[in-house]
């Protein structure tokens, strides 16, 4: 039985998937990525190996992703978490044509072929609004646990403009509305309507072609769910392991490695 | 000697020519400079350098000289110090350089540049116009833009013999008579049209060379790398237009470009990826930017850079000697219109491009200090994309600041383009069932 693992360092969380040869995911893990970048994939790998019940000469082949994705030393490739979390989508729901990510400090539009190939994407440039980290600031100024903006800012009912741009000035911006007396619930629905907004515009560059899968951390979020699908007026595709589609698309591209490796070389090709 | 093409000291010597006219021309601006001499400023589109070579005027290009900052990686030294007296950090970087390298008496990386004692330039970019308004201020010297009428609407060019065209001309060379008179006043030196005639013929020598050698890279595998290479035959093509030297040096690149063309001499070992280049280079990782695409076998073909930067000259207008002044005011008008057509009207030209040069991907890249030349280049990169099935990256940096220029950011997309390639070419290799 072989195994190919994917690890996905992103910038706040690190996530390791390690799949079977059906493609089936055999365990998954998922650390804080802090300072140490190589030590969290390491971290990541071994948590997702020691999940499965696997040592690590069992994984044939490991693919790192995400921004730290040079920093899997033990990696045997390393393919842009752009591609990955593509692949991961069309795997995860094959009808997949675009994909939104989300993640902790870029978000990414993302246009696919049938089969997980990028035909166009787009990202947020030098600038975190639009991406988790605005929903950090939230937090932040509002002290509400990430986990509860979601579901508190779907009691909202009368939402306010958030409008900044900028991550930085949302935390200001929230707690002026704080000042004038807005209700927590309104203004995080208003926080997740503004990251929605600025999603969509990217969403609308790279063209929207449903169906539309929803990727990375934020996905966990109802709020921004909810909000999404009302703004591209359709239902986005969310995968309980959203979080991971990045890790899963390498382990992918790593499976295919390994069954590449293993096919009969063709007559007057030279094996490699 | 492993190559014959060593041996004969032929290939590679563009570039290191085209650095060594850099040297020479720069040493020159500085002996001006410390002999206390005026010298014209103008810029790439519509230098009118043929022209006001006929005065003896030392030739400074601000655009090269604030480019020079950032390639030399000293421009954030100069952006500083142009904030630091006023100026906003969202307006051109191009202009924060020039202030600053004039608050410090000209000096630069490269030499000192003489203080200007007429500015020329041509309404190609709306920027050149309230540029030369500061030094004017700075100065009290005189300003003289040349007015000169663009394409009035897309695909709608006017030539030779049309009522449009001609009424055109007349108005560019109207005004150039009234260069000429203000020239002969600033310099004291009086207008002489067989010097003009000398220096337009070298211009004609240019500009063929420029056109050749663009088309040169056509060849499989390409020539030059068009960003980097061809920024450097870009130079010379611009700062030394009009003179003798520019004109040896594109008789000898065309030499050059021939005798790799003959041997399949290439400027990567292995060329995997044929791309276009839209915008402006990255001036702050000049050589890295490149990197990011040559570490994975690609190579730049062309780019719109090379014909809208060097005032339109790549179309290889020749003048008509017998009637110069009228030739010159023609030149001008048809060089200019296309070097500002090259930055709004793209797309026919880029589809034409994507089959001549059998380009695999277009890498748009807009940069954040000139609105110029970057605003519309996401709706040109759509219109594209509707009219041919070729892959495009858009990657944003900027020209000088490398403020906005991030590096890890740009590989992350640059990377993901070249996985996409790579996954077109595989699928298209694949057998179909």
């Amino acid at each position: 039985m072989a195994y190919a693992a994917g690890v996905d360092v992103g910038s706040t969380q690190t996530k390791a998937v390690i799949i079977g040869e059906s493609r089936e995911i055999v365990s998954r893990s998922l650390v804080e990525t802090g300072a140490n970048v190589i030590r969290a994939a390491e971290k990541a790998f071994e948590e997702a190996l020691r999940g499965g019940d696997l040592r690590e000469e069992e994984v044939e082949y490991v693919v790192g992703t995400g921004y730290g994705r040079y920093k899997v030393t033990f990696g045997n490739t390393q393919i842009t978490e752009i591609s990955c979390h593509g692949r991961g989508a069309v795997h995860m729901f094959p009808d997949t044509r675009t994909v939104v990510d989300m993640g902790g400090q870029d978000t990414k539009a993302i246009r696919v072929s049938p089969t997980g190939e990028i035909i166009d994407f787009c990202m947020n440039d030098k600038c975190a609004a639009g991406t988790g980290r605005f929903l950090g600031a939230a937090s932040s100024a509002l002290d509400i646990p990430i986990g509860d903006l979601g579901p508190t800012a779907l009691r909202g009912e009368r939402p306010v403009k958030i409008s900044t741009t900028c991550t930085v000035f949302a935390e200001s911006e929230v707690l002026s509305w704080l000042g004038k007396g807005k209700k927590i619930e309104d203004i995080l629905l208003g926080v997740h309507q503004s990251i929605a907004a600025r999603s969509t515009g990217l969403l609308r560059r790279v063209g929207v072609e449903e169906e539309v899968t929803f990727t990375g951390g934020v996905a966990r979020n109802v709020a921004m769910v909810d909000t999404l699908n009302d703004r591209l007026a359709l239902t986005v595709n969310v995968s309980e392991d959203s979080h991971f589609m990045g890790a899963l698309g390498a382990a992918l591209f790593a499976l295919d490695h390994i069954r590449a490796s293993r096919a009969p070389a063709k007559s007057g090709e030279a094996a490699s | 000697m492993a190559r014959q093409a060593i041996d004969d000291g032929i290939v590679g010597r563009g570039n290191q020519d085209g650095a060594d006219l850099f040297r020479v021309w720069f040493d020159g601006l500085t002996q001006a400079a410390e002999s206390g001499r005026g010298a014209a400023y103008v810029f790439v589109m519509g230098s009118m350098a043929e022209l006001l070579r006929t005065f003896d005027l030392p030739i400074v290009f601000p655009e090269i000289n604030s480019l020079q900052t950032a390639v030399r990686r000293v421009a954030h030294e100069y952006l500083d110090e142009a904030e630091d007296y006023g100026y906003s950090p969202d307006i051109c970087g191009y202009v924060k350089a020039d202030v600053a390298t004039q608050l410090r008496g000209g000096e630069l990386p490269m030499g000192r540049i003489p203080k200007p004692v007429i500015a020329v330039y041509t309404n190609a970019c709306n920027t050149y116009i309230k540029w030369a308004e500061i030094w004017e201020r700075m100065y009290g010297v005189p300003t003289f833009t040349l007015d000169v009428p663009g394409t009035r609407a897309a695909g709608a060019q006017t030539w030779p013999g049309d009522p449009d065209f001609e009424n055109d001309r007349r108005y560019v060379a109207a005004q150039i008579k009234e260069l000429i008179a203000l020239c002969e006043q600033v310099s004291g030196v009086k207008f002489d049209i067989d010097r003009l005639r000398e220096n337009m013929g070298h211009a004609n020598t240019m500009s063929r060379g420029w056109q050749r050698v663009l088309e040169l890279n056509q060849t499989r595998p390409s020539l030059f790398n068009a960003l980097t290479d061809g920024t450097i035959y870009l130079g010379v093509s611009n700062g030394l237009r009009g003179s003798g030297a520019g004109a040896q040096y594109f008789v000898e690149l065309v030499e050059e470009m021939e005798y790799k063309a003959e041997r399949g001499i290439g400027t990567l070992t292995d060329e995997r990826y044929r791309l276009l280049f839209v915008g402006v280079p990255c001036y702050p990782i000049f050589r890295r930017f490149s990197e990011l695409f040559t570490e994975w076998g690609g190579t730049f073909v062309n780019s719109t850079y090379l014909w809208f930067a060097s005032g339109g000259s790549n179309a290889g207008f020749q003048y008509d000697l017998e009637r110069p002044l009228d030739s010159l005011a023609e030149g001008v008008l048809i060089s200019v219109r296309d070097a500002m057509d090259a930055m709004f009207f793209q797309t026919e030209i880029l589809v034409e491009m994507i089959d001549a040069y059998q380009a695999d991907g277009v890498v748009y890249h807009p940069i954040k200090s000139c609105r110029t030349v970057s605003t519309g280049l996401a709706d040109n990169r759509r219109a594209l994309m509707e009219s041919r099935d070729v892959p495009s990256l858009f990657i944003e940096s900027d020209m000088m600041d490398r403020r906005v220029v991030s590096e890890a950011q740009l590989k992350n997309r640059v990377d993901a383009f070249f996985e996409g390639l790579a996954a077109r070419r595989g699928q298209a290799a694949a057998p179909t069932t």
